[in-house]
């Protein structure tokens, strides 16, 4: 945790060449991305270029991160380093467009890396093949090595962005549980890791059953549940210092399900007295509480939305798990969820319009989005068992975790498009559950 | 169930006198018997105590199964829970935790708190029957602590539990 710290303040943005242009809009080389099917965008990542002595390794390497980025996106498509004519040996030489559209590259992404005294400085520009000019102005990036991952994700968002005209996500983390050992002796310990799956690091010894991390809209704190005392109750971390606390609460008393309020000083989570679990809200400063639902059912897994005023939650006062919204200071709540099955796990998106939840019907699960009054609901995957979905910080992608049947089932990462497409999993070293989506660094 | 139970009560019963009567006329044998556990002697804390825990796990049933989705106690679940009241009466230095669990067909925070329903029931159901509340307390572990793995009804059906623990007490 201390090295990535480190990386978090070294990695400064160090110079920007001239404002950022919001050329994508207007230029000729534009992904929409839309509901429809899209033909992948073909482009090229040469090596970037190593402009110090042993910078060679580090600058093959930055480039097959930004590739893997772009094409894990489904968007882009790249055109193999076998199929290039050219190649780019300096990155202030002139670009032989011509090379690059004779193999059908509509992008290309060229760049520079320099090692030098314990600081990789990292440069790249973006260029319009077809119309011979380049995309947005050239960047540089600069950071320790051991940030280096962080460094081409930065690049591959600024591709990603110009060319789609909406913020990209691959400098991001995710914070899950990580999982060993068989179904009935499970292990768990809170994890974080880059969006990719690489730099995993253990925020829990694996010592108390853990569940749920959600990470804060600034990425600097989680909250978690944890059996530590004995049984459930809500804790927050520090991220930065791997320091956590338990939250106030009644000693005996469950409380799980936990999430931030946009403005990270509110928590909501459930409370469980008796046979009924009712939504709460504590102020994270003071401890000072307040119940938001009094209904004799089942409500949990409340999440806000982006601008703190409202909270999607589940409820089975209806007799099964149905989704509801209600005022973020409680109150009356209605209904939005309409379909066959059950709904859980309701997470706002980012953007506001949508909310993405957990669908149980026929003896299946599905991840799947509606707007926030219920309708246009999309089922997006459907297995065993899928769960918890968690939304990528531009609200394109999102990550859930999928559990195979039987008696060596185990949990994984996947994600997926708001548009179904491009299913792929997360690789983690071990099992791994209930991703939360931190913000974009 | 209630029958079996009843009947190994008294067979327990049966032994204690036999070992009594044996320890009295014939050492060698007791000291047989103790060595290896064979019918006849009653290792104190042992299951064969009807004032152990061990006892009241394997004898008296420490969990009740309930169906799916459900929180409501059966007539066979309620026969159990009556072996158990009768248990804390007696053995009334011991507490109990209530562990509420769930199949693995559901949501995480659903099952929990699904877990926390059918605990309460139990809980419930002994604290009417007149076991103090002091003595009680229920934890739900949701889906995270199946006993059998399997993804059928056969193996859901036993993890839809709630499972009376006995601690040691008083507690306060």
């Amino acid at each position: 945790m201390k090295q990535f710290v480190a990386t978090c303040l070294t990695t400064l943005l160090l110079a920007v060449m001239g404002p950022l242009m919001a050329l994508a809009q207007n230029g000729p080389l534009r992904i929409e991305i839309t509901e429809g099917v899209v033909e992948p965008l073909p482009y090229a990542v040469p090596d970037f270029v190593a402009e110090s002595a042993g910078a060679q390794e580090l600058a093959q390497q930055i480039a097959r991160v930004v590739a893997d980025d772009l094409t894990g996106t489904g968007l882009f498509r790249e055109v193999p380093r076998e199929a290039h004519i050219s190649r780019i040996t300096s990155f202030g030489s002139p670009v032989q467009f011509a090379d690059w559209k004779a193999i059908n590259a509509q992008a290309l992404v060229s760049g520079a890396v320099s090692s030098e005294g314990g600081r990789v400085v990292v440069k790249f520009r973006v260029w319009d093949v077809f119309a011979g000019t380049e995309l947005g102005e050239g960047m540089q990036f600069a950071g320790s090595p051991d940030g280096w991952r962080r460094m081409a994700h930065k690049v591959a968002d600024q591709v990603y962005s110009r060319i789609t005209g909406e913020s990209g996500y691959f400098d991001s983390r995710v914070v899950f549980v990580s999982e060993s050992g068989p179904k009935d002796q499970r292990a768990k310990r809170l994890a974080v890791m880059d969006y990719d799956g690489a730099n995993v690091q253990y925020l829990t010894s694996g010592d108390a059953l853990v569940l749920a991390p959600r990470f804060s809209n600034d990425g600097e704190r989680v909250l978690y549940t944890s059996y530590e005392t004995g049984l459930p109750r809500v804790h927050v971390l520090e991220v930065g210092t791997v320091q956590s606390r338990i939250l106030p609460g009644q000693d005996g008393v469950m409380s799980f399900a936990p999430r931030f309020a946009p403005d990270g000083q509110t928590v909501v989570y459930s409370i469980t007295q008796g046979a009924n679990t009712d939504i709460w809200a504590m102020d994270i400063a003071s401890g000072g509480t307040r119940q938001l639902t009094s209904a004799p059912s089942i409500e949990t897994a409340p999440s806000y939305s982006p601008d703190g005023s409202q909270i999607v939650f589940e409820s089975d006062r209806s007799g099964t798990q149905q989704l509801y919204v209600m005022p973020a200071s409680g109150g009356e709540a209605r209904r939005i969820s309409s379909g066959q099955g059950r709904y859980s796990t309701p997470v706002w998106s980012p953007r506001g319009d949508m909310i993405a939840f957990t669908k149980q019907n026929a003896g299946r699960f599905h991840i799947g989005v509606m707007r926030t009054d219920g309708s246009e609901e999309r089922l997006l995957t459907a297995s065993f068992l899928d769960e918890g979905p968690t939304w990528s910080p531009n609200g394109r992608v999102i990550m859930f975790a999928r559990e195979t049947q039987g008696a060596q089932g185990a949990s994984s990462l996947y994600s997926v498009d708001i548009s179904g497409r491009n299913l792929k999993r997360v690789r983690t070293p071990d099992g791994a559950s209930d991703p939360s989506w931190g913000p974009l660094q | 169930m209630r029958l079996s139970s009843k009947l190994t009560m008294l067979m327990a019963g049966l032994a204690v006198s036999a070992c009594t009567n044996g320890n009295r006329f014939d050492n060698d044998a007791v000291d047989l018997n103790q060595a290896t556990g064979q019918a006849g002697g009653v290792v104190p804390g042992s299951a064969s105590d009807p004032a152990s825990p061990a006892y009241f796990q394997q004898t008296v049933g420490d969990r009740v199964l309930f169906a799916v989705d459900q929180s409501a106690l059966g007539p066979e679940a309620r026969a159990t829970l009556d072996g158990q009241v009768q248990w804390l009466r007696t053995n009334s230095d011991y507490n109990a935790v209530i562990e509420g669990h769930a199949d693995e067909q559901g949501t995480r925070a659903y099952n929990l708190a699904l877990g926390g329903r059918r605990a309460n029931s139990v809980m419930e159901y002994l604290v009417s029957q007149g076991i103090p509340a002091s003595r009680l307390r229920f934890v739900s572990y949701g889906k995270e602590r199946p006993i059998e793995i399997c993804s059928d009804e056969s193996c859901y059906a036993k993890n839809r539990r709630a499972v009376t623990i006995i601690s040691a007490g008083p507690t306060s």
